[in-house]
Formats: C-alpha cells, structure tokens, sequence
C-alpha cells in the first residue's frame, strides 16, 4: 500500500535542491543575462550550460547512475524544470536532459543508452528529439519523414520542424518510418545531407530550428514498440514541460503582486482595489491548482507509471491553460509598462504561448486526455 | 490512490467499514439516484446508536462525549461513510460548526451540558449568523440582546439558516454594545429556539426547495450563562466558527454527486454524444478541473498532516469549488440538451438534473461568498493591502449598516422579504 499512497508534498532535501538552484540561476542567470543570451544567434547560455553540469549536474538528474547520472526521479526533474521556468532560462535543458535523454531510456537499446547517455548526462553532447514535421504536429501517426537502408547504415529523407535547440543539437534522436513501421534514429548533428535552419520565434528565449535531411546517415535504435515508447516520452516530457509552465506562472503571480503593491494610483496602491487584487487572487489560485497537477504527475511517472498517462495529460491541459491566462494578466496588471518591450512581461508571455502548443497543443492534449479515460 | 496509513488507523477503519455495512444503507451506484430521505425521528434514532457504537465525536475530548481519536481516524471514518447514507442534514451544523467553537471557546459546563447530546443527535443545533442587511459584513449586524437583570433579552431577524425548523439550539451573534466599532460590540449565545418569542418561517430558494429559513427573535431571553466565550468578544468566536464552517464546506464537497465527470459522461454516452469532438474536448476538461481541486485539497491535507497550517489557502479550495460548480452544471446542461429544459412531470431523473443545475450558484455565495474569497486570498495569502474603510474605528451607532441610510438603531424595517413586524425591534 505503501508503493502506491500518492505524494503530493517535497521532502526536504527536494526543498533544499529547489532553493539551491534557485540561488544559483538567481547568480547566473538573471533576466538581464536572459535578455542579453536572447539576442545572440546562439540564443542560449553555452556558460550557463556548462555551470549547471559542473556544479549541480543537473543535465543527469534523471539519468541513471550508472550511465553517470544522479539516478533521481521525474519529481526532482519537475523541480529544475520549475526553477527553469521561473527564471526563463535560455538553454537546450528540455531538447537534451528530458526529451532525447528520455527517448535514449525509454528505447530497448542498451549500447546506444551506454555510449550516448554518459555525455548527454555531462552536459558534453547536447541532444535533442525530432518528432513534429510541417503541417502534421506531433502526431506519430501522421509522419512522414522515411528512413531507407542503405548498405549497413540507414539514411533519412524528409523535413522535421519545429525543433527543439535543433541548430544547437550535437545529436539528434529522429522518429522516422523504416518500411511499414516507425522507428527512432540518430543522426550526427554535423552529418552531410542534414540541414539546419534557425526559425524566428514568437518565444525569444527557446530555440526551434527546421532540420531537413536528405539522404543523411542514421544509426537505427532498437525498439520493440515505437508508438508506445513515442507517447511514454512525450508523456513523462509533458510533465517537464507543466512543470516549467508552473515555475513561469509562479514568477508571474509574484511580478504582478509586487507591482500591485508598489503602484498607486488614484492615491493608493492599485492592489488596494478589488478589480487588480482579485485578479492576483486568481492567479494565486490557478498556481495553487496547477502546482498540486504538477506534483501529482510528476508522483505518477515516478511511482504509478499506470496513471501517468491521464496524469500527464491533466498536468499539461491545465498547466498551459492557467500559464497563458496568468501571463496575459501580469501584463494587464502592469498596465502600459507591461508592453514594453523592457519589462520582462511579454517574455513570459511569449513562452507561455510557445509552450502551450508544444509537444502538441491544448486540443490535441484534451483529445488524447479523453482517449485515456475512455470516453 | 491510497493514502498511507499507519496499523492502528486501518484498524480503526476496518471497524468502521463494519459497522457502516451492518447498521447502515450502502449509497446507491446510479449516481443520479436519490438519496434516502431521513425523517428527524428515525435519524436521532441512528446518531445516538453511531455514538453508542464510537463513530460520533471521534477526534472529540472523551470528557464530553467524544472519543479521543486523532483527525486521521475521523479522515479514515469521514472516507468510509462516504459510501453510506447517513443522516448529516439534520447534524452537519453542530458537528462541523457549532460543536467545535464550543470546544474551543465554551466553559466547562457548557461543554459538558451541550456536546454529548449534540454528538448523539438529542439536540440539533443551527447557526444564527447572517442576516438580511449583514452578509459579506456579517460584522454590521443588528440583531440586539440588551442586558435584563442577569441575562440578556434578544430582538432582530436572522436569515439563511440551515436546519432552524428542526432546530432545538442555535449559536446567535448579536449586538451587546452599539457604542464601540462594529467588530467589538458582538457577543455570541446560545440560544433556545424552542423559547418564547422565537419563529422560523422557511425560505423558499432558487431551486423551489426550503434549505434554509429566516428566524425572528421577538424579546427572547437568553440566560447569562450561554455567553459563548466573552462579551463583546464575539467576532473572535464567529471568526472561529466561520473557519470551522470553510473546513466543513471543502471537506463536503468531495461527496458531491451529479454533475461530476463520471456521471456526465455516462450522460454522454447514453445520448450517443461521446463521439463527438467537441463534447469529448468538455468531457476533458470538466475532467481536468475536478480532478485539480481534488487533487490540491488532498495535498493540504498531507500538509497539514506535517503540520503545515494550510490558513487561509482554505479559501483557495472554497473558491476553485465554487467555480467548478458552475462550470460543471454548464457542461451538464450541454449534453442533457433539451432534456435540461423539459422533462416528463413523472421523471425523477429530469427534476433531479434540473436541481444540480439550479443548485450550482449557491456554492459561490454561501460560506462567504467567491468575492470575499478572493479578498482573503489577495490580503492574507499575497499581502495585497485592504481596501481604505470608512467603519474603521467608528462605533457602530454612527456607521450606515444593512442596506439601509439611515442610523441603525431607530428605524426597524426588515428587508428580505417584507417587513413580519416582528423583526429589529
């Protein structure tokens, strides 16, 4: 019975790792680093990087140790995602340490998890997964993007776009069709015949790049079940990603409190008047709400894999719903200095509505929510 | 989902299931079934064998009649009863409000007199709180109870509350001095709603049903001796009681049945709607929103349980409730269509439908209504500052109260529903 009672509550030392790396981001990565990172054509923080695998060894939280990483759970990875999030840190954190690592693990390929996890969880190869193509989302039934043998080695065709930190990507884990079936390959991420566009995006601080291959060398990882271990990564990244839509919507709520209590007009402060005051309340509410969906999923992908699929779905649907509303509303709380382009506003606003629609958008995550809970 | 549970508690709760399966009646599966209706009679008849049997009172000092159980046995109890028919109408009150402030606040004989009959059923009790021209600021209340020799006589108008027909105590604020600010010239008694002078009319709310009444008090005496806690000092106890309520109310609705997720997509599937895109993306998201408010009362409850104080994010619940509520009894109406609308006179099922719907407003209204919620949340959650007042500090015979402009105390007029000519006197 023990296995199975549901945690919804950090223990301590959870608490602590969230503090130290909030302390730590706070140090390294300010928005005034984030702003400075976001106009660079890299787009993120090769530094910061560097400072999160050599100091907290975060990139491997969720690794195993014995392929060196820190052998933690998907609750600690909500964590760093959390404080990610909160301090919109410019970093390819969700292509590399959650979703190719998570595909690396979900996969049965016991060499590839050997030789490639190991630099990924050090933070030396930055990795990233290649799913939604043009037109056709993140849905795995509709790709289109073809793997064909040649020789011994595999070579892929097709156009895979949005992805995640694609132009920074050492490596890229793609879902591709071989023959009849879907299968996962890797491709060098300097490999001749893969080529590789920075997109403009409406989020500035997450890179998405449009990867087209045209005859590029793969190497084919094996897997017994491709679409089931497609969902059981996009599953268990879904619960990242809530969590850092979580640690955004939380560093919204505190922006519009503080400024809400430091603005006056008509000669008192602005949360004095119900209108602004219950639009915080609302906000405090949906933190309260999406955080318990959060620690729930993240409870579920650790401990009763056989909820985390309702479990995920329900930590996404809310968590990008309550994110974009608490975002737009910070901006409505500020009034005219929360459009501008100074306040960090409309960054948060832009992840937030980036995020939303990521790993497939609040319809698609409700259509599937249904699925699973058999209606 | 389990929660975890140590030896003595799954005892505890093994006897309770007992119990429950041989001296109760199991709810029915069809969630849209109704209830067993408990006639006042037969219900005492069953408190006092629930006491008789240590269900009653669990986490209550044995001194008076509880059990001296720790909360998580009542949990444990409160979670296995879920699924029986039990006679809470007529006791809620007293056991989820009135009963707890005495423990808190009441003297020894009061606890001695008042809560073993309470917990087994002997005495139903209610609460006198609002009234017609004090709801959000239940402090501007008009009620009086003037001082008569050693106890005090009692005059004005109460509405909105629960159970008083069949109520033999209530727990009454009333207005001890009008020359002090508005919060300290509250006193809280019990009262006797069997004495003279005392008359309960129902109320007939919004769904046609009468939950509640009004309540006239009509120069009724209250002994000296049923002060609760202090005079003067009885905004503390409402405050106290008001607590108690929010925690009774969050913890009520858990049980709540009808327009919920499961039944609405047998709803669904019955009416051959469940294929369609559209009514899937609701199903999906009435799922969504119910399961976040189960989910975040569960983690207070295991904050609590470390000894977190959860404090005024009770409100958070409350309010997250009170919207779901709502929200729900939309989709309800969506998929009934126009059996929402228009249903055979006969079908038990259309009228019981058409009452969840009705019923969904009340949750953002009573127990302190969403707007208060939100004022709690953005003052003591986010330390947002309180709106300027202009009652601060001035005594309440100065202060425009009720719904009224002119000075309280001079022209008795009751304002709900008429004027029964019996009200502020």
């Amino acid at each position: 019975m023990g296995s199975t009672a549901v945690n919804l509550v950090l223990t301590e030392e959870q608490e602590e790792l969230r503090d130290s790396l909030r302390r730590f981001l706070a140090d390294r990565s300010p928005m005034s680093r984030v702003r400075q990172m976001m106009e660079t054509p890299e787009g993120y923080d090769r530094a910061l990087w560097d400072r999160m695998a050599a100091d907290l060894s975060l990139q491997g939280m969720a690794v195993p140790d014995t392929f060196g990483g820190a052998g933690f759970g998907q609750v600690e990875m909500s964590i760093v995602m959390e404080e990610l999030g909160r301090a919109l840190v410019s970093s390819p954190f969700l292509a590399s340490a959650v979703l190719a690592t998570n595909a690396l693990l979900a996969l049965d390929d016991a060499d590839a998890r050997r030789e490639l996890l190991p630099s990924i969880a050090a933070g030396r190869t930055i990795a990233t997964l290649a799913v939604a193509e043009e037109g056709r989302g993140w849905d795995a039934s509709k790709i289109a993007t073809t793997a064909v043998l040649d020789g011994d080695g595999w070579r892929l065709q097709g156009t895979k776009t949005p992805v995640v930190d694609g132009f920074a990507a050492d490596l890229v884990v793609v879902v591709a069709h071989a023959g009849g079936e879907l299968g996962f390959f890797t491709v060098e991420g300097d490999a001749p015949g893969l080529s590789r566009t920075r997109l403009a995006g409406l989020d500035l601080t997450r890179q998405l790049a449009s990867l087209g291959f045209s005859g590029a060398p793969a190497r084919r990882l094996v897997c017994e079940d491709a679409p089931c271990a497609l969902n059981q990564v996009l599953d268990v990244a879904s619960v990242a990603l809530a969590a850092e839509q979580l640690g955004g919507l939380q560093r919204c709520l505190e922006m519009s409190v503080d400024y809400a209590k430091a603005r006056a007009q008509f000669g008192r402060p602005i949360g004095s008047f119900q209108a602004v005051k219950h639009l915080c309340a609302d906000m405090h509410v949906a933190m309260e709400l999406a955080r318990s969906a959060v620690r729930y999923a993240a409870w579920a992908a650790d401990a009763a894999p056989g909820e985390l699929p309702v479990a995920a779905g329900l930590a996404r649907a809310f968590c990008s719903e309550a994110f974009f509303k608490v975002a737009a509303d910070t901006i409505q709380v500020h009034g005219g200095i929360g459009f501008t382009w100074e306040h960090d506003a409309h960054l948060y606003y832009r992840r937030a509505n980036s995020s939303e629609l990521l790993l497939g958008g609040p319809v698609k995550v409700r259509e599937r929510l249904a699925e699973r809970l058999g209606v | 989902m389990a929660e975890a549970r140590g030896p003595a508690e799954l005892n505890f709760r093994a006897q309770a299931r007992t119990w429950l399966e041989a001296n109760a009646t199991r709810r029915s599966d069809d969630e849209t079934a109704g209830g067993r209706r408990w006639d006042l009679a037969s219900a005492r008849v069953f408190q006092g064998r629930l006491h008789d049997a240590g269900f009653a009172g669990i986490a209550w000092p044995m001194a008076y009649g509880g059990q001296g159980l720790t909360p998580a046995d009542q949990r444990a109890f409160d979670e296995e009863a879920r699924d029986f028919e039990l006679p809470g109408e007529f006791f809620g009150i007293g056991m989820g409000m009135c009963g707890p402030t005495l423990l808190d606040l009441g003297t020894e004989e009061q606890k001695h007199r008042y809560i073993r009959p309470l917990l087994r059923g002997e005495e139903v009790w209610c609460q006198l709180f609002s009234e017609p021209g004090a709801g959000s600021d239940v402090a501007s209340l008009q009620t009086r109870a003037v001082k008569d020799g050693d106890g005090w006589l009692i005059s004005g108008q109460k509405v909105w509350t629960s159970v008083a027909r069949f109520a033999d105590l209530g727990a009454l604020i009333a207005r001890t001095d009008p020359d002090v600010p508005k919060h300290d010239g509250i006193t809280m008694f019990v009262v006797d709603m069997h004495a003279p002078g005392v008359t309960v009319r129902p109320l007939r709310d919004m769904t046609g049903g009468a939950t509640f009444n009004e309540v006239f008090f009509d120069g009724v005496r209250v002994p000296a001796e049923n002060v609760i806690g202090e005079v003067n000092a009885g905004w503390a106890a409402s405050v106290r009681m008001l607590m108690h309520e929010r925690v009774s109310i969050g913890g009520s609705t858990r049980s709540r049945r009808g327009c919920a997720f499961g039944s609405l997509t047998e709803v669904a599937r019955s009416r051959g709607l469940d294929r369609d895109p559209v009514v899937r993306q609701r199903l999906a998201d009435l799922y969504v929103r119910e399961r976040v408010v189960h989910l975040f009362g569960t983690r207070l409850a295991q904050e609590a349980r470390l000894g977190r104080n959860p404090g005024s994010r009770g409100s958070v619940g409350k309010l997250a409730g009170a919207e779901l509520a709502r929200f729900s009894a939309g989709v309800a109406a969506e998929l009934l269509g126009s059996d929402a609308i228009a249903w055979d006179a006969a079908d038990r099922e259309g009228a019981r439908w058409a009452a969840a719907i009705l019923s969904a407003p009340a949750g953002g209204i009573a127990g302190g209504s969403n707007e208060i919620q939100r004022n709690i949340i953005g003052e003591r959650v986010l330390g947002l500052p309180k709106e300027p007042r202009v009652d601060r500090g001035v005594p309440f015979r100065e202060l425009r109260v009720g719904t009224r402009l002119s000075s309280p105390l001079s022209t008795p007029r009751s304002r709900l529903r008429g004027d029964p000519g019996e009200g502020e006197g």
